[in-house]
């Protein structure tokens, strides 16, 4: 019924987060009926991207510039670095604007059975960086599980020596959420990181 | 085909956008590995951190498939114990042994005692470390590589017991040990009496139990032991060097 050059296109659309077969067929198609307007800016775009974006070699963010823009802007505080997993939770910390300090992408979290280890993550960098003096506190802001936590706890180890402040984003309550929906865990996570109100 | 049990998280891998395939150790079923849908979702991924203990209920169409997994959240052994060190790698470390050492399937009653036990037990801080070697121990003895503390293999006394022969697994006095002592691993006095041990026993309790989980567990298959647990002996080691 269809030519290999759509199964092909159907299939590579099929891998991508958030898309199955049949999302795929419905993405292809929608491409299809407006090949100038949505389908060959889409492929420019990609073909750019692709060759443009590289990992900063800084702080591991991909930009089309190295040192990436946050790196390079003379406003943020080279003092204050915030580790994150992914540049996905960089993103997510960027769209907050409440960090104008610079970032650490650590490349994932310690994980036994993923076979993760201090080795395969941008710890060492981290240290360097650290070394440096120019760093006076590091945020973790890595996710609230357990690979997450034993992280944080390893890194907060490692950095002990250098001196630097290590500090930790909070957990508990999520803006706008009501307590008798919350999920147990978080319950207990927010009452124990409890904190007097300022007066 | 279904079940419903109590149940130990040990581990979840995401698996597509939301779900997970989550190891369990259920109370008669042992470890036990189902998808849960939503699993890795906002709304579910707390319930099924390691170590949290779970009503959970699995239900396939044929017994040998994968099957899904739901579960209500009994303990948040996780959530509890985010903030200690300690205890994360305790934690950490228990799960990760018994999800790579344990056999798919066969009920462990006791080792799912010992696990459930260890977990809500986590924040009373450094004891639960005799714990934790009370439970590699009880894992290696399930497994068929039981350490025979019974009686001094070279005297036979049952009084005195301080070493173990790293060779063959069985006790030794201190008296019969002589010159050898340095050779032999040290048996701390927990291990025998169900006490709480002291910073010096934890060490020498997870090196003994330690040296039979590489050699006999997963030396027979060329792995290491699990990066948690080996942060977790640099950590009692380190708590040894700088006591507070």
């Amino acid at each position: 019924m269809r030519g290999p050059e759509l199964d092909r296109l159907i299939g590579l659309l099929a891998r991508l987060p958030g898309l199955g077969p049949r999302s795929a067929r419905r993405v292809a198609l929608k491409l299809l009926l407006d090949p100038s307007g949505r389908m060959l800016p889409l492929a420019a775009a990609l073909s750019d991207a692709a060759h443009a974006v590289r990992a900063c070699a800084n702080c591991g963010n991909l930009d089309s510039t190295d040192p990436c823009a946050i790196c390079a802007d003379p406003d943020r505080d080279v003092g204050l670095v915030c580790v994150v997993e992914g540049v996905g939770d960089l993103w997510a910390i960027e769209r907050a604007g409440a960090h104008r300090g610079q970032y650490h992408i650590l490349g994932g979290t310690l994980s036994a059975l993923a076979g993760t280890g201090p080795e395969d993550l941008t710890i060492a960098h981290l240290l360097e960086r650290v070394a440096t003096g120019a760093v006076r506190e590091v945020i973790l802001a890595l996710g609230a599980t357990v690979d997450g936590a034993a992280t944080a706890h390893y890194l907060a180890d490692r950095l002990d020596a250098s001196g630097v402040a290590v500090t930790r984003v909070a957990q508990g309550v999520p803006m706008g959420g009501a307590l008798e929906v919350l999920d147990d865990g978080t319950l207990t996570a927010a009452l124990r990181a409890r904190r007097p109100l300022p007066r | 085909m279904e079940w419903e049990s109590p149940s130990v998280v040990l581990a979840a891998r995401p698996w597509g956008s939301g779900d997970a395939v989550v190891s369990l150790l259920a109370q008669d079923q042992g470890l036990w590995r189902g998808l849960v849908k939503g699993g890795a979702g906002r709304a579910q991924a707390s319930t099924w951190q390691p170590g949290n203990l779970v009503a959970a209920r699995w239900t396939a169409r044929l017994s040998d498939q994968l099957g899904n997994l739901g579960g209500e959240l009994v303990h948040h052994a996780a959530a509890v114990v985010m903030d200690d060190p300690l205890a994360i790698d305790i934690l950490a470390s228990a799960c990760a042994l018994a999800e790579t050492a344990l056999v798919e399937r066969e009920p462990e009653p006791e080792l799912f005692a010992g696990l459930a036990r260890l977990m809500v037990e986590l924040p009373a801080g450094a004891p639960v470390l005799a714990g934790l070697v009370r439970f590699e121990l009880a894992l290696l003895s399930r497994l068929g590589f039981g350490l025979d503390l019974s009686a001094c293999v070279l005297s036979g006394s049952n009084s005195g017991l301080a070493y173990v022969s790293p060779r063959t697994g069985r006790a030794v006095t201190a008296a019969a040990a002589g010159d050898w002592a340095d050779r032999l691993l040290v048996l701390p006095r927990f291990v025998l009496d169900d006490g709480e041990g002291d910073p010096a026993g934890w060490r020498d309790g997870l090196r003994l139990s330690g040296h039979f989980l590489a050699r006999d567990l997963f030396g027979q298959t060329n792995r290491g032991l699990p990066p948690a647990r080996e942060r977790l002996v640099r950590r009692v080691e380190a708590m040894l060097d700088h006591p507070t």
